[in-house]
């Protein structure tokens, strides 16, 4: 025990000993200041840096979608509508064998292996505690099925989620158009905040170009989440504004009729409110089902609809772009009577044919041994080509062009229906600056019977009708009458919008021309006198036939030889009834043949629906009909329960 | 003799160091309790091993210091034993060797070791006269290396760390010189690349880490990054009690364990901190003055190289969890949630207590 006691060497080792537990202390104390300096930098002079991270940490923005606005017709029936979809979901964390899972739940439900394949790619992507869908588009008898047996699979659930239906279908798909998945470049020229949430845009029609009134404001949740991203609770709820209820100018009913009476053909047809400017019917043929694209396409269809010869995507009502034909003979030759070119008080010798002279090329008329002696009027009634080529030639290019651009020809008419065409009203000038060639007096005549580079829209003749049924005064076309707040029922509403009125010298040459329109029709001689068989009411009216297929000098033009796809257009403008106008109609039968053949009826057909159509009121009734009440008022009471906001 | 003296005397404590264990364990279950998520299982289970330890402490504070010194070579020959028995029988956890189980008991040998080595250094140097020469020094070093290298072998860096730095303590207290501590110094830091190349992949990630801990948000940089962002976010005065969003909204990981320093931080702020630091600190010093007042060479050495390595546990836990030290596994002593190196620290504490309780008045 010798080293335990005490003895004079031990009390110098015990003062070596002292000193280094001194120096060890002072060692400790120097540690815990730099321990205490550290927290102090952390903990004083950054303490606002780690707050900050530590807020975003802890509290996330969760988008709330907003419930889209519906679309109805000018008497409000419904033409897009949202609905809810089902879909069986997953809570992986809360099942212990997906495979038993599947297999169990196949007893009531089909999963085909797609699903399962789609159900694992997901999951991949998806936080154990997140919503995995396994299956979607749920029929309402699964839906059924699946809740009686609800209890035998727990962390499975059916969700729903809001998607756009078109419930008349093909009806008015070009005019209301359709919503499809965001693609990256609309992502690029949306808000993004906006449409957290939203996983669908309109893509055509008036869902496209109404997309700011239709889409609503997007809510959002701050939300206090966990470190694996579960919600743990609300700590504020900024609800989202539903989008505007839109009536449409169109009406249904007419819509139905003029889509009818085109039936298989390939073609357009644009009726107008000719004092609002309204759009009545807007059809083009063929079409497609909208609920296609909103209930995701695959991509086999979508590439049969694309690559169609038929182009059924194609609004051909806005952005076809047509020769008019002989259905510009009556602007033409308003311009005549206006520009007090002799020869549009004189008359012509038609002797089938027409030639420049000092040239052999003969400019045919449709009838081949000639109209004889004939003036304006006759000239439109029996739409005379060679009547039209003196006036023409008398006229000059650039005359004519002033008139017809008067009138809208070559000019977007501005309607608010997204990517509309120009069409094209020839000049010198454009000619030069287009193709960098001088103008030949050739192509003044065949411009004058609407052939050669003149190219109109359904929508632009329609346009141009209207304003002769106005006698001057030019709308612009308009698809949206008004638009209704779902939440609050206010109204607001689109007013018709006047644009440059056109003002003749002789305001009678109105009557002139519109009266040799209604020889057109109810004229012994009318080319559409075949449609004139028991009119209730007074129609003016012009066929017109464009070339697709330039017939060589010494040849006939002959259907039989013909392809189809070569045939003649059909086209006919009209507008009744003749005294008080209250609708314009342009029609397009694309290789229809003859405007009067294949054009007119139709266009007589949706006349007399219009105005046949007792219930139809004069105007737009206000208000909002008790359909879109219920359907849309943000939160839709059978839903409210169900559905949970769609991330992405 | 006063009947409180006679108290604390017959039980062999001594009051300040129990006061102070004391209130760091309470701090620590108040602490745990909100770390843990309200869960007083959590809390009761560390309450009973608390009190576990405090039996050993006890127990261990009956012993007799001479005890301790006779039985110092063989309990250290014991524990290199165990430590050489772990590769061979020993069970693996988290990629580490380090358990070995007699019976119903699972015990780490290195925790063991821990005590022994301290015990061993000192009985070693105390035999001699104080400061020592050349060879005894390399001895003692000797004898702290060999467990040193078998706890990394597990490994355990972390143990391995503390192991060193007890042995350490012994030498610089018994007045090894300071040039040897330098020349020491030196070939550890010249040891520092040999190091590095017998390191595992974690560890050295946990180096890398730490030099940037932004280089790798989501791994291995995330446990520091998230530790600040709670130690920084406390503030002064802390978010208080159970509201600390870091650690109850999950982003801290492994928040009643070794990063229980980064929950009291934010939830009690600086303040909350200095008050924890100051009991680590009143601890150490009172073990400190109970060397200082030893009555042994031995006692001396064991005692204050118990508490400085106790010390080593708070700094290198506190400078891990705060970013300026690797990550190394050490729990924050007496408050981390977990039973091995508590046990370990009270039977320190009683040895402690026992040197300085079962002092012979001095009559001169």
């Amino acid at each position: 025990m010798a080293p335990l006691l005490t003895t004079s060497e031990s009390s110098r080792e015990s003062l070596l000993f002292s000193m280094r537990a001194v120096g060890a202390a002072v060692i400790v104390g120097m540690l815990t200041l730099l321990l205490v300096g550290r927290l102090v930098h952390l903990q004083i002079f950054k303490h606002q840096h780690f707050t900050t991270l530590s807020e975003n940490n802890r509290v996330k923005i969760v988008p709330i979608a907003p419930t889209r606005g519906l679309i109805f017709d000018r008497r409000g029936e419904i033409l897009a509508q949202n609905l809810p979809a089902y879909s069986l979901e997953v809570v992986p964390e809360a099942v212990e064998d997906i495979d038993a899972l599947i297999a169990e739940l196949r007893g009531i439900i089909e999963i085909t292996g797609g699903d399962e394949e789609a159900y694992f790619a997901a999951l991949a992507r998806k936080r154990r505690f997140e919503r995995v869908p396994l299956r979607l588009r749920l029929e309402d008898r699964e839906v059924a099925r699946f809740s009686v047996n609800r209890h035998r699979f727990p962390g499975v659930d059916v969700g729903a989620r809001l998607i756009r239906n078109y419930p008349l279908g093909e009806l008015g798909i070009h005019l209301v158009g359709y919503v499809g998945r965001i693609n990256k470049r609309e992502l690029d020229r949306i808000d993004r905040a906006d449409y957290r949430g939203t996983s669908h845009i309109g893509k055509t029609g008036v869902e496209a170009s109404y997309e700011d009134w239709l889409h609503g404001t997007v809510g959002y949740q701050r939300v206090e989440a966990n470190a694996q991203g579960r919600i743990l609770r609300v700590l504020e709820r900024h609800d989202p504004v539903p989008g505007r209820n839109l009536f449409l100018t169109m009406d249904a009913r007419l819509q139905r009729t003029a889509e009818a009476a085109l039936g298989d053909e390939n073609g357009a047809i644009v009726a107008l409110e000719p004092m609002t400017g309204a759009v009545l019917a807007m059809v083009s043929s063929p079409g497609a089902d909208p609920n296609l694209f909103a209930g995701g396409i695959d991509v086999e269809t979508y590439r049969a609809l694309q690559r169609s010869p038929d182009r059924p995507l194609f609004n051909r009502a806005v952005n076809g772009q047509y020769p008019p034909g002989s259905t510009i003979k009556p602007f033409v030759g308003l311009a005549g009577l206006e520009r007090g070119i002799d020869h549009a008080r004189g008359t012509s010798w038609c002797p089938g044919w027409f030639r420049l002279p000092g040239r052999k090329h003969r400019y045919r008329d449709w009838k081949k041994y000639g109209h004889g002696r004939v003036g304006l009027r006759d000239a439109i009634v029996q739409s005379c080509d060679v009547y039209f080529y003196e006036l023409a030639l008398a006229m000059g290019i650039d005359r004519m062009y002033e008139y017809l651009s008067s009138f809208g020809f070559g000019e977007r008419t501005g309607i608010r229906l997204g990517g509309e065409s120009r069409g094209l009203a020839p000049s010198r000038a454009w000619k030069r600056n287009a193709r960098d060639e001088p103008w030949f007096p050739g192509e003044t005549l065949i411009t004058g019977i609407g052939q050669g580079y003149v190219l109109t829209t359904p929508l632009q003749l329609a346009s141009a009708t209207a304003a002769i049924a106005t006698r001057g005064v030019r709308l612009r076309p308009r698809v949206v009458d008004r638009a209704v707040d779902p939440v609050s029922g206010d109204i607001e509403r689109f007013e018709p919008e006047t644009i440059a009125p056109i003002r003749l010298i002789e305001s009678s040459n109105w009557e002139r021309i519109i009266e040799a329109m209604t020889g057109v029709v109810h004229g012994q001689r009318g080319t559409a006198r075949k449609i004139n068989d028991g009119l209730a009411y007074r129609l003016a009216g012009k066929t017109g036939t464009a070339q697709v297929f330039t017939v060589r000098q010494n040849e006939e033009y002959d259907a039989r030889k013909l392809d189809k796809k070569l045939h003649d257009h059909g086209l006919f403008i009209a507008f009744a009834p003749v005294e008080r106008p209250r609708i314009a109609v342009a029609v397009v039968v694309e290789n229809g043949g003859s405007g009067s053949g294949a054009a007119a009826p139709l266009a007589r057909t949706v006349i007399d629906a219009y105005l046949g159509d007792d219930t139809l009121p004069p105007a737009v009734v206000p208000g909002r009909p008790a359909r879109s009440a219920a359907a849309n008022d943000g939160s839709g009471p059978a839903l409210a329960a169900t559905v949970h906001p769609v991330p992405g | 003799m006063e009947p409180r003296v006679a108290v604390s005397e017959r039980m062999r404590l001594d009051l300040p160091l129990l006061f102070g264990v004391l209130v760091l364990s309470a701090f620590g279950l108040v602490a745990l309790y909100s770390a843990g998520g309200r869960d007083t299982d959590l809390v009761v289970r560390q309450a009973i091993r608390l009190a576990i330890g405090f039996g050993f402490m006890c127990a261990i504070a009956q012993v007799a210091p001479r005890r301790f010194f006779s039985w110092a070579p063989s309990l250290y020959l014991a524990g290199v034993l165990l430590l050489c028995a772990v590769p061979v029988l020993g069970e693996t956890a988290q990629g580490a060797q380090r358990w070995l189980r007699v019976g119903p008991i699972r015990f780490q040998p290195s925790e063991f070791v821990k005590l022994t080595v301290p015990l061993m250094v000192a009985w070693y140097l105390s035999r001699g006269d104080l400061p020592p020469r050349f060879w005894r020094i390399v001895l003692g070093g000797c004898l702290t290396l060999l467990p040193v290298a078998l706890v990394i072998r597990q490994p355990d860096l972390g143990t391995a760390l503390l192991v060193a730095a007890s042995g350490a303590f012994v030498l610089f207290l018994a007045g090894t010189g300071w040039r040897y501590i330098v020349a020491l110094a030196a070939s550890a830091a010249a040891c520092v690349p040999l190091l590095w190349h017998f390191m595992h992949d974690y560890q050295r990630r946990r180096v890398l880490t730490l030099l940037d801990p932004q280089q790798d948000p989501l791994g291995a940089g995330y446990h520091i990054i998230q530790a600040t962002i709670a130690i920084g976010s406390g503030g002064m005065h802390g978010k208080g009690w159970f509201n600390g969003t870091q650690s109850q909204l999950d982003f801290l990981p492994e928040r009643s364990t070794d990063f229980v320093f980064a929950v009291i931080a934010e939830e009690f702020g600086l303040l909350g901190i200095l008050v924890l630091l100051s009991a680590y600190l009143f601890i150490v010093y009172r073990g400190l003055y109970i060397a200082v007042q030893a009555q042994s060479t031995f006692g001396k050495l064991l005692a204050g190289a118990l508490v400085l390595t106790f010390f080593i546990y708070v700094f290198v836990n506190i400078g891990m969890v705060s970013g300026i030290l690797p990550v190394v596994g050490l729990p924050l002593p007496l408050v981390s949630y977990g039973g091995t190196s508590m046990v370990t620290l009270m039977a320190g504490f009683g040895i402690v207590m026992s040197l300085h309780t079962h002092r012979v008045p001095i009559l001169r």
